[in-house]
């Protein structure tokens, strides 16, 4: 997903504005999140997902950050697609980024790939999802069940499916084992 | 009364309570029952497997049915809430719940003014909703494997995927990670760090380490952490001091996963069947060498 984010057009024409010009959007779960992002930029605007501010943190959350200018524009496209943002407010600090680092192991005909605390495992030759690992929020075991046995191809987006940070986690994995299968 | 709390992927639950029961791959609450396959069905059964050879009473759980939208898991804080200031637990672990900050301050003062008050164990999610609060040091057990470790050593971090990158999650870095999350006061009493090698601190020091034996294929068993905070759970349920249980636990873990002798595709099942054994095994050496010394 990070990676996707550095190759996207929109955000190598756009450099993100300077702290005072930026807002955040924050709802109600990291699903109306993604819903939200996944909008935004087939909208062709320049957004980020990061995490929240100190003083707005819940425990398990992302937030979108975008250009504050654009905030009418921006709830009004989000309302046609029935999400309604918590609040909208101006970005006065650094905002926390997410993990970009993957860690991988070779058990020989299965690969583990670890991003943050999740960790998935498939087999080699056949891409099939052996196990899932780690984590910590209720959404693993269940995310867990829809996914193993599965191919990386088949198995469903974890961040389609999934609700927390642990979800999103799992769906940066999926990704690095897909990108490492494509080499 | 041990008190075993977290969540299984099962939304129409809603909350179940009771005392657990074990059969072959599953748990048993009242009259549902749930799959062992990972989380907290898997820290429930790897305890009461121990229970059947320390002969405890089997423990009371609270389970919330939850795949991520918190709807379970607030079910779960809202009945503690009202339970644990009159209820009667000498040990509580805390598992997979979503992690709020604001119900997490809550479960905490609810347990405060118990005298005594009973010992607070947290993995997964509720771990990180007490790091993230600022309250870790009044837990007397955290077990984070090498991911959550780097995350508790993250002073900035709300959740591990926030941990920072010049933060590595490198299992050499283990013992620099565990003293600045004790310097940074985001570790409990005591740790056990689940991972190639098991690691046990408290109060800032590191007090043992277990590498073996050493069975790589359980590290992409989903549920082989579950398991390790389960056999403590029991094992300090049972009296054991924390620090002595975690060695145990994590000795016991190993054992297992050897017996159950893995590739990445077993089931945490496999391992749990095998915990009765290796706990017999472990508690008998124990016993003959104690017997055996001057």
């Amino acid at each position: 997903m990070l990676r996707w984010l550095k190759r996207n057009p929109a955000r190598e024409e756009k450099s993100p504005p300077a702290a005072a010009e930026r807002g955040i959007l924050v709802f109600e779960n990291t699903s109306e999140v993604i819903r939200a992002e996944s909008r935004l930029r087939e909208s062709g605007r320049s957004v980020r997902v990061m995490g929240p501010p100190p003083e707005i943190r819940t425990g398990c959350d992302l937030v979108i950050e975008f250009p504050l200018i654009e905030e009418l524009a921006v709830r009004r496209l989000l309302e046609e697609q029935g999400l309604r943002p918590l609040q909208v407010v101006p970005v006065s600090g650094p905002l926390l980024k997410p993990v970009d680092l993957f860690q991988v192991k070779d058990f020989g005909d299965c690969l583990m790939v670890r991003a943050a605390n999740m960790k998935l495992t498939f087999e080699k030759q056949t891409r099939l999802i052996v196990n899932v690992s780690g984590g910590g929020c209720p959404d693993v075991p269940y995310l867990a069940r829809e996914l193993i046995g599965k191919t990386l191809e088949e198995a469903p987006e974890p961040r389609r499916i999934g609700h927390t940070l642990c979800g999103y986690a799992l769906q940066l994995a999926l990704e690095e084992c897909r990108r490492r299968c494509s080499l | 009364m041990l008190a075993l709390i977290g969540t299984v992927p099962e939304p129409e639950v809603g909350l179940v309570e009771g005392e657990a029961g074990r059969e072959p791959g599953f748990i048993r609450v009242g009259s549902r029952r749930f799959p062992v396959t990972r989380g907290t069905p898997a820290l429930i059964a790897a305890c009461l497997a121990a229970g059947e050879v320390l002969g405890t009473p089997p423990p009371a759980v609270f389970l919330g049915g939850d795949i991520g939208r918190g709807t379970g898991s607030r079910l779960v804080y809202r009945r503690l809430v009202d339970l644990l200031p009159q209820g009667d637990f000498s040990l509580v672990v805390f598992h997979y719940l979503q992690p709020d900050v604001d119900w997490h301050n809550r479960i905490l003062l609810s347990v405060e003014g118990r005298s005594p008050r009973p010992i607070l164990i947290a993995d997964a999610g509720f771990m990180y909703a007490a790091k993230m609060s600022g309250e870790a040091p009044r837990y007397d057990l955290f077990t984070p494997d090498a991911g959550e470790l780097a995350f508790l050593a993250d002073e900035e971090a709300p959740h591990p995927f926030y941990t920072r990158g010049f933060i590595l999650h490198e299992e050499q870095n283990v013992p620099e990670l565990i003293l600045r999350a004790f310097r940074h006061g985001n570790a409990a009493r005591c740790l056990l760090v689940k991972g190639r090698v098991d690691t046990i601190a408290c109060e800032g020091r590191i007090l043992e380490t277990i590498a073996s034996p050493c069975v790589e294929a359980l590290e992409p068993i989903g549920g082989t952490g579950d398991t390790l905070t389960g056999l403590v759970a029991a094992l300090v349920g049972a009296g054991r001091g924390i620090a002595e249980a975690a060695g145990i636990a994590a000795r016991v873990n190993r054992i297992a996963g050897a017996l159950a002798d893995p590739t990445p595709r077993t089931p945490v099942q496999a391992l749990i069947e095998q915990i009765p054994r290796a706990l017999r095994s472990l508690l008998d050496s124990a016993a003959r060498l104690h017997h055996s010394e001057p």
